[in-house]
């Protein structure tokens, strides 16, 4: 069964960074890439390089970090890494694929990712399991 | 297992260190029982950088000796006994204190004597030497009362003498025999050029004179009466008219010495006794004293190698020589005056710029026989290279002195250079060692230097080990990859200037046109940071907010457990009891864990993000301001208490420290930079450890720039002397932004020195000298970060859209409740896992 859950409004997010959302006892980090101009750059740049094309601006991913033993993940930076979304821990600087939640370092080391949406300007998370995180606006 | 032989050294100045330090390095040190006597009361130290001593170096700085040197190798050193007498027959040699002691081998190294010629009155008060540390003290208390001083001998070590006069504040006069400054490696025009740049910082220079006598003064304690008639009244007369070799211990004991002094050595450095070597400048070898470091360390390594049973030999020394003499650039290499038959002389002299450089060569052109350079000697090491390894001159040799004004280098690459060519001349090391070391894993200055001890020595050829090592390291294909990022294809270098010239503002403008995807957590700070220092916008403005690391996002510093430390700034470390108390209360109240820093403020620890914002706003209320402890910029200036209080204090440091922390804080920087001001040379502020760190002396302050302390310690080097503050300030403005703009991500500013081809003589050619025209520049760029300063917190805290991040969750006002601390020592720290399980029985209980 899927329940999506209201966690705030679009305006709420801190663009080309992350908050932290408290859903059902849960800690979540959402990133928001906004576009502007590096977004539309990074677009053509990944398809000049033959990457498949980012489908999501918006991601939820768990927002303890698994080295650190901290709540803290929503509070790194966000970029890319050879084409992939990610998000670098602000204690020990590994990386999480955003999407997958798979620590580029250590693949056998994987944080939860969660669906997410925008529906009228409000962000939804779903808590219940998921393959593949983020969603286009 | 044999018995060990017995081996002892007369005499622990430089080359008999050098010889003791070698010797340990070598396998065969096992075999022998080493004694050691120095008749001096300190061990070896540096006589080469002497007059240093009166520009701030202290005693222990000179030394040679490695803390515990002597005891890690079991040498045993009779410190301030000299060796009395030699008896060959019994082999002992027995010390003035009655040490009696019986050799298999013996080493003397018992160096020279400063020539005091005898002039009628040389041994009148005042009537000083140059050759000791204690020399050094009898010329500082003889400045005290005295206001002129001379010295006799306008060679090498008599300019040397000559700035150390300068620098204890006298008149300087320099009185020589013959008719030219050092007459032995210049030729007329050289040492015209010299005589011209020598005088214009004051110092007065007599040549052709002969000295008659020495006589009572009739202003002054002393005055010379030259054979012309002419009369010199000075209070201090420093004799430095050459060395003569001491030889008076193998005299006595029969071995064979020079007619004019000198013990004779083979190419074993043997003397006509099997068993008595005799090495450095005590020693004659083919008819030559050599009075030089290079070829006195180069005699004691033949030793060592003769003592293993090695085929080693001394022969001769090249005396080419590259000095900074009162600051004024000298070389001389080879053949200077063209004494060999047929030579050929090219010369270049440009008054304006005050240049005089002289090229001999061979009669077919072919071959360099030797050089003169005056005023700029950056083309020594390409020369030498030429004269030493025979290398085939260009078809127009005198390319190699003209200056050239376009782009284009005339140098020699180090491909050119044979296997064999000695880079390190110090500590001989040649190209092959050095390509090796690179094989075997060493890709940095650092790593190279650490292995083969080259540029460790004089640091004269780091520019030319360096350009050995790129070209070697791009041969083995490491193509040095200095991208910032797979983002941005530049160094950090690169992407300041195209943010300076293109007066770029954001990280999106410059990703837009210069860089590639969405960038990273490498690229965005350092990127945030250079637009900081460039444009000085608050780094929480919309543009800049999603570039910042967590520390400088929420302006604290994040700690393990993902709570935040705080740090006002206490500029030199200066506080008063009422903003003490301050800053205990708001620490109580927030009850967080406080410490007291190294960079003397206070950290207080375990602030939540949504706590910040309240205890700031507490903490600006009383009177504090950040002290940017979470950014890569000026941290604290640390000071010690000077003159106000201090009995020996000599000037106001911590008011120095607060003016200069006022003037820097705020500067974003490519990493942190510390400062501190010492009130006196006993330097309790450590200012030597710093970036920059100054210490006041009677003659204004000394600047010292690129120490560091953490992992690698480095020791600042001495930039510039006897600064009022206005020049201080000046040079520190341009060589903070100096180095903001040409550092690279996360360099301090000793890696950034170490790493800059000419190291630190470039550095003070660009900010003591203006060598690229840039000063105006970086003293305006830095005006403009001071004029737009602001309180990152006080602006912070009157924003509300600032303020809506400092929240642990966007949608509920709880705090983490993974965030648990327990009590140590009366304050909090972070629960550990075992400790954190037991609070979640407890809940659920």
């Amino acid at each position: 069964m899927t329940k999506w859950i209201e966690v705030c409004s679009i305006d709420d997010l801190q663009p080309d960074s992350g908050v932290c959302a408290l859903l059902d006892g849960e800690q979540v980090a959402i990133f928001y890439v906004q576009e502007q101009d590096g977004g539309r750059e990074f677009i053509r740049a990944t398809r000049m390089n033959s990457r498949p094309p980012l489908a999501a601006k918006v991601y939820a991913v768990g927002n303890y970090d698994p080295f650190g033993k901290a709540n803290v993940l929503s509070r790194g930076l966000i970029g890319d890494i050879n084409g992939q979304p990610v998000v670098a821990s602000p204690l020990y600087k590994q990386h999480f694929n955003l999407q997958t939640g798979v620590c580029l370092e250590d693949e056998t080391v994987k944080i939860p990712v969660y669906p997410i949406r925008i529906e009228n300007g409000s962000v939804q998370v779903n808590l219940s399991s998921s393959q593949h995180g983020g969603a286009a606006l | 297992m044999s018995v060990k032989q017995t081996l002892v050294v007369i005499g622990n100045g430089m080359v008999g260190q050098h010889f003791l330090a070698s010797l340990a390095e070598s396998p065969i040190k096992e075999q022998y029982e080493i004694i050691t006597f120095c008749e001096e009361p300190r061990a070896a130290y540096d006589r080469v950088h002497l007059s240093s001593f009166f520009t701030g170096t202290t005693a222990q700085e000179l030394s040679l000796v490695e803390d515990g040197f002597f005891e890690q190798h079991g040498i045993t050193l009779h410190l301030g006994d000299k060796a009395a007498s030699i008896d060959r027959t019994a082999k002992t040699v027995t010390s003035a204190k009655g040490v009696s002691i019986a050799y298999d081998k013996l080493v003397l190294a018992t160096g020279s004597y400063p020539f005091v010629p005898p002039v009628p009155g040389h041994d009148r008060p005042q009537c000083l030497v140059y050759r000791t540390i204690e020399d050094l003290e009898a010329m500082a208390a003889a400045a005290k009362t005295g206001k002129i001083g001379t010295v006799v001998g306008g060679g090498l070590l008599g300019l040397e003498a000559a700035k150390a006069l300068m620098d204890l504040g006298l008149e300087t006069h320099v009185v020589e025999f013959a008719p030219r400054l050092m007459a032995v490696q210049l030729d007329d025009a050289g040492g015209a050029m010299l005589r011209r740049k020598i005088e214009d910082l004051g110092v007065t220079v007599h040549t052709g004179k002969n000295t008659s006598v020495i006589t009572d003064g009739e202003h002054c304690i002393n005055k010379m009466c030259f054979a012309d008639g002419e009369e010199l009244e000075t209070d201090i007369v420093l004799f430095s008219a050459g060395i003569r070799p001491r030889d008076d211990l193998a005299r006595a004991c029969g071995l064979e010495v020079g007619q004019r002094g000198g013990i004779v050595i083979d190419n074993q450095c043997r003397t006509s006794d099997d068993s008595i070597y005799a090495i450095g400048e005590c020693a004659l070898w083919n008819g030559m004293i050599y009075g030089l470091v290079a070829p006195g360390y180069a005699m004691a390594r033949t030793v060592v190698a003769d003592l293993a049973g090695d085929v080693a030999s001394f022969t001769g020394a090249d005396m080419s020589t590259k000095l900074k003499l009162m600051g004024v650039d000298v070389a001389s290499i080879g053949d200077a005056h063209a004494k060999t038959q047929g030579a050929m002389v090219y010369t270049y002299q440009n008054g304006d710029s005050e240049v005089y450089k002289r090229l001999v060569v061979s009669q077919d052109k072919k071959q360099l026989l030797g050089a003169v350079l005056v005023g700029d000697a950056s083309g020594y090491s390409t020369l030498l290279q030429y004269c030493l390894n025979g290398i085939e001159l260009p078809e127009n040799p005198d390319a190699l002195i003209l200056p050239h004004r376009s782009d284009e280098s005339v140098g020699l690459g180090p491909d050119a250079l044979p296997a064999s060519a000695q880079i390190c001349s110090c500590y001989d090391v040649t190209k092959g060692a050095i390509c090796s070391a690179i094989e075997g894993g060493c890709m940095t200055m650092g790593a190279l230097k650490a292995e083969t001890k080259a540029a460790t020595g004089c640091g004269g050829c780091a520019a030319l080990l360096k350009s050995v090592m790129d070209s070697e390291l791009s041969k083995q294909g490491f193509a040095v990859n200095t991208d910032l990022c797979e983002h941005f294809a530049y160094t950090r270098q690169d992407l300041h200037n195209l943010i300076r010239i293109n007066e770029i503002k954001t990280f999106s403008e410059l990703l837009h046109k210069h860089g590639k995807g969405l960038g990273c957590e490498i690229c965005k700070p350092t990127i945030a940071n250079i637009l900081a220092s460039q444009w000085n916008e608050h780094v929480l403005e919309k543009d800049h907010l999603g570039l910042q690391d967590t520390n400088d996002t929420f302006l604290a510093n994040m700690q393990k457990d993902g709570t935040y430390s705080v740090v006002p700034r206490i500029t030199g470390g200066e506080i008063s009891p009422d903003m003490l108390i301050a800053l205990g209360q708001v620490g109580k109240k927030y009850k967080l864990y406080t410490k007291i820093t190294g960079g003397q403020r206070v950290d207080m620890f375990g602030a939540r993000v949504d706590q910040l914002p309240h205890i700031w706003k507490e903490l600006i209320d009383a009177g504090f301001e950040s002290g940017h402890a979470y950014g890569k910029s000026l941290r604290t200036v640390k000071s010690c208490v000077g003159s106000t209080w201090c009995r020996y204090g000599v000037d106001d440091s911590v008011g120095l420290a607060i003016e200069l922390e006022n003037r820097y804080k705020g500067l974003r920087s490519p990493h942190k930079i510390k400062f501190a001001v010492s009130g006196c040379t006993r330097e309790c502020a450590e200012a030597q450890g710093k970036d920059v760190g100054i210490i006041a002396t009677e003659n204004g302050w000394n600047l010292y720039v690129c120490g560091n302390g953490g992992m690698k310690p480095r020791h600042a080097d001495l930039f510039a002397t006897g600064l009022d503050k206005e020049t201080l300030i000046k040079y520190i403005d341009r060589f903070l932004s100096f180095y903001v703009r040409t550092a690279g991500r996360l360099q301090r500013t000793s890696v950034w020195m170490e790493n800059m081809e000419g190291g630190l003589d470039y550095l003070k050619s660009v900010v003591l000298e203006d060598k690229l025209g840039l000063c105006d520049q970086l003293e305006q760029q830095m005006q403009y970060v001071i004029d737009t300063y602001q309180c990152e917190w006080k602006t912070t805290i009157e924003d509300e859209a600032k303020l809506k991040r400092f929240r642990h969750f966007v949608n509920s006002d709880r705090p983490d409740d993974h965030v648990v601390f327990v009590e140590e020592r009366g304050q909090i720290r972070p629960a550990d896992d075992e400790e954190r399980k037991h609070f979640k029985l407890v809940e659920m209980a």
